[in-house]
């Protein structure tokens, strides 16, 4: 027997009433909510807290001692940075770099050679428009609205998708598990698990806290400035306005918030 | 129709189901002995109120929460302080504030995740201060 026309219709329109009936149905026996009772009211901020609209960096390379590792030792204890003893594994939050590889085109072989030979101090630009956050499938990487580039390693797959797109080598990946190669953990701050990528985070836990980063502290010539770019009173602008200074490839539009004074 | 291994067709099916259900029959009538989370840490001894962050019924039902509430707030909007429903203000810190008290991550941590069969990977990145002082 073939249905009729009318018949037809019923069953369509049922069958499409019982596909459509959960969503309807489900706020009645919606998944069970909770409300965290402190969550309203997280906002309160300790009057300690250094802010800032726009946190950024000055290297002054002219001050920076030659085989100097002060701001290295100092950062990577404070962030329990793995020492894997392998270039190729290399974990790099702040790391020394010869002026060729880090201002390509501006480097020529007549330049001083005091200069060509130095290792100057670099780390993540913080870049006003990061292509590591743009490229990030899971967010695990965004900007803050201070301007800090920053990880959320619980959300990190370790595509490594970042470090594909940083156009200053500024990101590392734990292709192993870090914990055995870290000389001191330091429990204040968490390790980091293999499969995660990793930077260097403008040492945001020490910013909460009140104190400068780790590194700026470290230096003993002050060779690194940190300061809020958005303060015209600010100690880095009135460097920045005095000195003539290189930002990293800039060309490439990322805005990068590391300034190099020459 | 005729079967003619019958008994092998039989024995099979017989076999196939109690292996399939093994799992609900095997264990049932035993009770096996809930997990106590020991609370005997110095921390905990000298508090005069023997309370966590927030009321016991709520933290035991419902740290994880509060824990993915703290991280989100603390990494993503930059807050570190929760202020608790008696007005009390926490660090949001799993091993500076929960470890703190909860010295004893072996005896109240993992006996009832052991229990459950969960395996939070808090750990594999937050130390625990214990372990690390060591």
């Amino acid at each position: 027997m073939t249905p009729n026309r009318r018949d037809f219709l019923k069953i369509a329109g049922m069958s499409t009433l019982s596909l459509i009936a959960p969503a309807i149905l489900r706020p009645a026996f919606a998944k069970e909510k909770l409300s965290i009772p402190g969550a309203k009211t997280n906002q309160t901020s300790s009057s300690q807290q250094l802010k800032g609209k726009r946190w950024a960096m000055a290297v002054d390379f002219a001050k920076c001692r030659r085989g100097c590792v002060d701001c290295i030792a100092a950062c990577h204890e404070v962030h329990n940075v793995p020492q894997f003893g392998n270039p190729k594994d290399e974990i790099k939050w702040i790391w020394r770099e010869k002026f060729a590889a880090i201002f390509p085109s501006e480097s020529h072989p007549y330049l001083p050679e005091s200069l060509q030979r130095q290792g100057i101090p670099v780390l993540c630009n913080h870049c006003a428009n990061p292509p590591c956050v743009k490229v990030c499938p899971t967010k695990a990487t965004f900007k803050r609205a201070d301007g800090i580039v920053i990880m959320d390693y619980h959300r990190c797959i370790g595509c490594r998708f970042c470090m594909a797109a940083c156009p200053y080598g500024a990101r590392s990946m734990n292709y192993r598990d870090p914990r055995p190669f870290i000389s001191k953990i330091n429990p204040d701050f968490p390790t980091r698990t293999k499969g995660v990528v990793e930077k260097c985070n403008f040492c945001e836990e020490r910013l909460v806290q009140g104190i400068l980063p780790a590194c700026v502290t470290a230096c003993k010539e002050k060779a690194l400035v940190f300061g809020d770019m958005e303060d015209p009173k600010a100690e880095i602008r009135l460097l920045l306005s005095k000195h003539f200074n290189l930002r990293r490839r800039a060309h490439l539009g990322t805005e990068p918030q590391i300034y190099y004074i020459v | 129709m005729k079967l003619n291994n019958i008994g092998k067709i039989v024995a099979g099916i017989v076999i196939f189901i109690v292996l399939a259900t093994f799992f609900f029959w095997y264990g049932t009538g035993k009770s096996s002995s809930l997990p106590q989370p020991s609370l005997d840490t110095p921390a905990i001894a000298q508090m005069k109120e023997k309370r966590c962050v927030e009321d016991k019924a709520f933290m035991s039902i419902n740290h994880m929460k509060l824990l993915h509430n703290w991280r989100d707030s603390a990494v993503r909007e930059g807050n570190r302080n929760y202020t608790a429903k008696n007005g009390n203000v926490y660090k949001m810190s799993l091993s500076g504030t929960c470890l703190e008290c909860h010295s004893n991550k072996e005896q109240f941590c993992d006996r009832c995740h052991t229990y459950v069969a969960a395996k939070p990977a808090c750990f594999s990145c937050h130390s625990i201060p214990a372990e690390v002082k060591k």
